[in-house]
């Protein structure tokens, strides 16, 4: 027996992003626009998602909810009356804490593609795992909530530069917590600057309306580009 | 957190390349800013690995320091903290140079011995 050295140089997620793509194909094969919307456990992306998902004018969507174990918050949004498609992690995968390209391609049938135009994927609650697997997502969006803290994007800035909008939830609880907004936005313009940024509330509903209206534009396709 | 994820990624990419033979050892090269836990990589990369071709592979990270470049002004840095504006220009426009690194850069394989006549 002998040593051989064999020359990779290969990144190690290029299988994931391999079958993110193949996702992506199918999306927009359907012309369907797909958010990956991620936060840590309890920062508001079901309660965000409830408040608008039945106000997006002339936008039809349709919900993948991704979760270690239940159907908790798909049952919350489809009493919205749109299509949700549940996602478990745990019998299936192992209790994965985030989701992976592989999983929502294994969900993708189940996907009413011909019936929507856009996609909210909603991941499991992380700050960490989710931002390093593309799913086969246009945009990444993320709800930070004022209760974790202002050091949030110091801690955690994978996750704060993996996405195109940061949601700075629960802002009517400010009076009652030791959070200087502006220090937190600074933060997080410090990890990624220029990042766009909705202070918002899911319960006096600051800032819903430009959230609503950040979907509905989502939910366009993408300007074409012309080649002459 | 994420170095269990990760090790999994590890072992098939080390897999696919070594078309059947044992590994005996895997040089990976990691950026400081993909927040990966050496420790904890090598600890779940030995637990994924069980009754695979890395089974007992050695796992060795070169560690890669995060440099900076702004496109407004073309000034480069380096960062030891997450921040990410030009400390010379203000600008966002920045890119990063190195530092983002989840590579496996080569492995080395276990071969029989072949008699050359």
């Amino acid at each position: 027996m002998h040593r051989v050295k064999v020359t990779v140089v290969e990144e190690a997620l290029d299988a994931n992003n391999t079958i993110a793509a193949a996702n992506r194909a199918d999306f927009d094969r359907h012309r369907v626009r797909v958010i990956n919307l991620m936060g840590a456990p309890g920062a508001g992306k079901t309660t965000l998602l409830e408040r608008v998902l039945g106000r997006l004018e002339g936008v039809r969507v349709g919900v993948l909810e991704g979760d270690v174990q239940g159907s908790l918050d798909a049952d919350r949004l489809a009493s919205l009356h749109v299509p949700v498609t549940q996602l478990n992690t745990d019998p299936s995968f192992g209790g994965e804490c985030h989701l992976d390209a592989n999983m929502v391609r294994s969900a993708i049938g189940a996907l009413p593609l011909s019936e929507i135009d856009l996609l909210v994927v909603e991941n499991v609650g992380n700050l960490v795992c989710p931002a390093e697997f593309r799913i086969g997502e246009d945009v990444r969006a993320m709800v930070c909530s004022v209760t974790e803290g202002e050091d949030k994007p110091l801690k955690y800035p994978l996750m704060f530069r993996a996405c195109d909008l940061v949601i700075i939830n629960k802002v009517d609880l400010l009076p009652y917590v030791d959070v200087d907004l502006e220090r937190l936005c600074a933060h997080i313009d410090q990890v990624h600057p220029g990042v766009e940024m909705i202070v918002a509330s899911g319960s006096s509903g600051e800032g819903l309306d430009r959230w609503r209206h950040w979907l509905m534009a989502a939910a366009r396709p993408p300007a074409q580009v012309s080649l002459r | 957190m994420h170095e269990l994820a990760l090790s999994g990624a590890i072992v098939n990419t080390a897999v696919k390349h070594a078309r059947g033979r044992p590994v005996s050892a895997i040089h990976l090269r990691v950026g400081v800013l993909r927040q990966v836990v050496p420790d904890t990589l090598a600890f779940y990369f030995a637990f994924v690995a069980r009754g695979t071709l890395c089974e007992g592979a050695t796992l060795d990270q070169e560690r890669i320091g995060a440099r900076l470049g702004c496109r407004g002004c073309a000034a480069t840095w380096g960062i030891e903290i997450p921040a990410f504006r030009c400390p010379h220009c203000g600008g966002s426009e920045v890119e990063i140079l190195t530092g983002q690194e989840f590579e496996v850069e080569s492995i080395e394989v276990e071969e029989e011995t072949a008699c050359i006549a």
